[in-house]
């Protein structure tokens, strides 16, 4: 069923919010309670969200709004809009099982934590790393002046206790005003880093409520990976280091990348001149500052 | 000198004597309604004001009604922007304010600001414009660096206040405490906990030395343990500490050294900081622990042994913050110790994790509410949840005043029951009669919105995530919550019927966020245009503009709030305001604010 063009206009002069009844909704007063499992078509992508029309709040709804304005499932009855109890609760418990038990690592600012305190659980973590790298360049250094890759950054035990530390970094993408928090903490190489940037910036969003978006917009290019570490699409993955400067991101020690990284972004592969020749190299990588 | 008004019994200045008796804002605003002579004379003598919702009102129109203010507190964007609901650019810059306020109050001493923009310029206008400025709070502020914060210790000669508290201040290194020139003696608070880079202990020796007044000082993590002790020792007049890292190689004469330091601080009350926490020294201030009333452990990683054994040192204690290692345990002896506490927070130590890390339930949580009869402020993190546990709470704790529960996992039903958690959360609303903050998480349907509706009379701010089933759920709540100034809901399935059928209600409410709901962009029209004394504001996302989407698309995230000022001149291209039309909107962009 398509959104019906007709119903959906509502004009200026309209006011929705003295209209008259919509004369087929029961004149029920009772509460409607309960976790009916009843769905057409079921699951979390496809769930139909029903609205209920209760009269115990009146006449004061819009009635060009009901629920078969909102194209999308099958089971969406077109002739009445006394629906029945969908209980979105139900709908989400079921998906819950499937979809939810990551949902709170996926979904943006939940658990409802600042991001001064993430930050300060990070924080206690990168500090030990960092002490014990930067002593280590330090020795490198003098050795022989240049500061060579080691791999000894990797792999440190991160945090003081037995707790196993987060390490947030904000993504922006450029063009997307939406900005992102990815754990670094997460990930042990670049390759997953880069995934799930792209899963964050280009997936198709799903609406908890069940209803998802991108299936609504026609508009929307089929899903396209961006290879943010090859160099061969219109963006790169850049990241801002403890000095202020902006670096590709892929050319150091995983470990490294670690305890320098402030904040990453995704840039356009038109902006990120300067950034270091990379593109044209596949092997000797090699510490690159802008110009 | 004011003229004296002939009619009035009563000569103007005695009139604002009595006004100075009254400082609360309620009681002011009333005040001002009494009569015209009485809003002219109140207007003349305020001193302090508080713009919840700096876009509610333009600095302009303060500053011409107010003509004398010495305090202004402003808060800028709506509380989800804490959890990264709220893009960067979307507003709440202070310059505007400051440079107003720069004309209009030369005298102005205090200016406190939460969740704001604020700019280096701003501060550098702030340490230029106000000769007696003496209090400086920028609360989850961001957008300055250490070079602002150099142009407020170089100039304000009086300063008595900076406390950055959990703000975003960007490093530029430069010393900015050796600014405080040597002659300036007056700070009383100094809370620099939240920042990274690195100050000069020197300087701050030598700032506590010359500072007798100092009653409050909160030391960032990069002061190390070691240091501490000299600091304690010019100060030891101190009633709040911050810790700044709390961890060296254990040896005794720097743990002697800490422990003599901190029994010669006879005033202390406040404890914080505590960041990389070696147990071993935590005895070393046990010997104040008996005048403690509040601490703060929120960042320290320590097990619930050690927590339990310092807590059996601080019987007076009132406010206790800490992390979900304390466990249910800890809890119990904390509801034996702490027989005053009034506020606990429990936070989680790792809330991405999908198993528990560590025994705390809502067990915990009941027992406390047992134990403390004057528990009144509750912010609990955990990851289940009981119908009968918050039954039982609410029993034991009517007297509750803040209740914000947060089950980790969204939609998690009562775990004895498999039922959702209305009848627990019902009971709270029922039972605690003067509950004024209320946050709700776990398996919710439209039950819990109506138990809300009829009993939260006194409820001031909700906050609703991943609950609920139709639009009932949120009429429910807006037509019966008569003192509900604040509601922010995300991922709920409400959408425009309850928000069109209670627009009315909205102008009396400070304000309203909602983001990942079913509100339609045209609703939002509707109300933009029908609502002049509104700011509904959509925001966007200029990937996919709602205004290309069939009208019926639900808008992603929604923000309204009650304003006199109109629509704000500072949006970003992503804010669109409902009562503008799109060529309005198309020729705004790129106006930006400092």
């Amino acid at each position: 069923m398509s959104a019906s063009g007709s119903v959906s206009t509502v004009s200026r002069d309209d006011n929705l919010v003295s209209s008259s009844e919509d004369s087929s909704c029961p004149d029920d007063s009772d509460l409607q309670l309960g976790l009916g499992l009843s769905l057409g078509g079921g699951g979390a992508g496809n769930s139909a969200f029903k609205l209920q029309q209760q009269a115990s709040f009146g006449a004061q709804y819009a009635t060009s709004l009901t629920a078969k304005n909102f194209p999308s499932s099958s089971s969406f009855s077109s002739s009445s809009s006394s629906l029945g109890k969908p209980s979105h609760a139900s709908c989400a418990k079921r998906s819950a099982d499937s979809v939810a038990n990551a949902y709170s690592s996926q979904v943006v600012g939940w658990p409802p934590i600042r991001a001064y305190r993430m930050n300060n659980i990070t924080n206690q973590a990168k500090s030990v790393a960092t002490d014990e790298y930067n002593s280590m360049i330090e020795k490198n250094k003098r050795k022989n002046g240049v500061v060579e890759n080691t791999t000894n950054g990797s792999n440190k035990n991160y945090g003081t206790g037995k707790t196993k530390t987060s390490l947030f970094v904000k993504v922006n993408m450029d063009g997307i005003p939406i900005g992102r928090k990815v754990d670094l903490s997460t990930h042990s190489c670049y390759e997953t880093l880069a995934q799930t940037l792209e899963d964050m910036f280009l997936r198709p969003t799903i609406n908890v409520t069940g209803i998802s978006i991108q299936e609504h917009d026609t508009r929307v290019e089929a899903t396209r990976s961006l290879k943010l570490l090859d160099g061969m699409s219109d963006f790169v993955l850049t990241y801002e280091d403890k000095e202020g400067d902006w670096m590709l991101v892929g050319d150091v020690p995983w470990g490294m990348f670690l305890t320098s990284v402030k904040r990453l972004r995704i840039m356009r592969t038109s902006e990120a001149t300067g950034l270091g020749p990379r593109i044209q190299e596949s092997s000797g990588r090699q510490r690159n500052k802008p110009i | 000198m004011l003229k004296k008004m002939s009619y009035s019994s009563f000569p103007e200045d005695v009139l604002e004597h009595v006004f100075s008796f009254v400082q609360s804002d309620k009681d002011r605003n009333a005040i001002s309604l009494v009569c015209k002579f009485w809003f002219q004379v109140e207007r003349r003598c305020r001193k302090r004001i508080f713009v919840g919702n700096c876009y509610a009102v333009s600095p302009r129109m303060v500053t011409r009604r107010f003509p004398d203010v010495r305090s202004v507190e402003l808060k800028g964007k709506p509380h989800f922007a804490d959890f990264n609901l709220v893009p960067e650019g979307w507003g709440g810059y202070v310059y505007p304010w400051i440079a107003e306020m720069a004309s209009g109050y030369p005298l102005l001493e205090e200016i406190r600001l939460k969740r704001m923009v604020v700019s280096d310029e701003s501060l550098e206008l702030i340490a230029k414009s106000f000769k007696n400025f003496k209090v400086l709070v920028l609360s989850s502020c961001e957008g300055f660096s250490t070079q602002g914060l150099a142009a407020i210790a170089a100039n304000c000669r009086n300063l008595r206040e900076l406390d950055l508290r959990e703000s975003e201040v960007e490093d530029r290194s430069g010393n900015w405490l050796s600014l405080f020139p040597e002659t300036y003696t007056s700070l009383v608070s100094l809370n620099i906990a939240c920042l990274g880079s690195e100050v000069s202990i020197s300087a701050l020796e030598r700032l506590l030395g010359r500072c007798p007044n100092l009653r409050t000082l909160l030391l960032n993590h990069a002061v190390p343990l070691d240091k501490l002790a000299n600091l304690l020792r010019q100060a030891p007049q101190l009633v709040e500490l911050g810790t700044g890292a709390y961890s060296a190689d254990m040896r005794t004469d720097i743990f002697s050294n800490l422990a003599g330091a901190f029994s010669g601080c006879m005033e202390l009350k406040s404890l914080s900081g505590f960041w990389d926490v070696v147990p071993a020294y935590l005895p070393a201030f046990y010997s104040i622990c008996t005048g403690l009333t509040s601490l703060n452990l929120s960042y320290a990683t320590i097990q619930c042994p050690h927590i339990i054994e310092l807590l059996s040192f601080c019987p007076n204690l009132q406010r206790l913050w800490v992390l979900d290692y304390i466990e249910d345990g800890g809890l119990e002896a904390l509801a034996t110790s702490c027989k005053d506490l009034r506020e606990l927070r429990v936070f989680p130590s790792e809330p991405y994790g999908a198993e528990p890390n560590v025994s705390l339930t809502e067990q915990g949580l009941v027992s406390v509410s047992e134990g403390c009869p004057k528990l009144e402020s509750v912010l609990y993190f955990c990851r289940r949840m009981s119908n009968d546990a918050l039954v039982t709470i609410a029993r034991n704790r009517p007297n509750m005043t803040r209740f914000r529960l947060c089950i980790i996992e969204p939609r998690t039903p009562d775990y004895l029951t498999e039922q959702p958690l209305d009848v627990g959360f019902g009971a709270i609303v029922e039972h605690c009669k003067d509950l004024r903050r209320l946050s709700l998480s776990g398996l919710l349907t439209d039950r819990v919105f109506e138990y809300i509706g009829t009993y939260a009379k006194k409820l001031e701010m909700l906050s609703v995530a991943f609950a609920g089933e139709s639009d009932l759920g949120l009429h429910h709540v807006l037509s019966g919550c008569d003192s509900l100034r604040k509601l922010e809901i995300r991922d709920c399935p409400f959408g425009d019927k309850a928000l069109l059928a209670n627009a009315a209600k909205l102008e009396t409410m400070r304000s309203l966020w909602m983001s990942s709901c079913l509100v339609s962009f045209e609703a939002c029209k509707l109300l933009g245009q029908k609502m002049p004394r509104l700011n509904v504001e959509v925001i966007v996302d200029e990937r996919q503009p709602p205004d290309l989407r069939p009208e019926n698309f639900p808008v992603e995230k929604l923000y309204i709030y009650r304003t006199v000022a109109g629509p704000r001149l500072d949006m970003p291209g992503f804010v669109w305001n409902m009562d503008e039309d799109s060529a309005l909107r198309l020729s705004r962009k790129g106006f930006r604010t400092i």
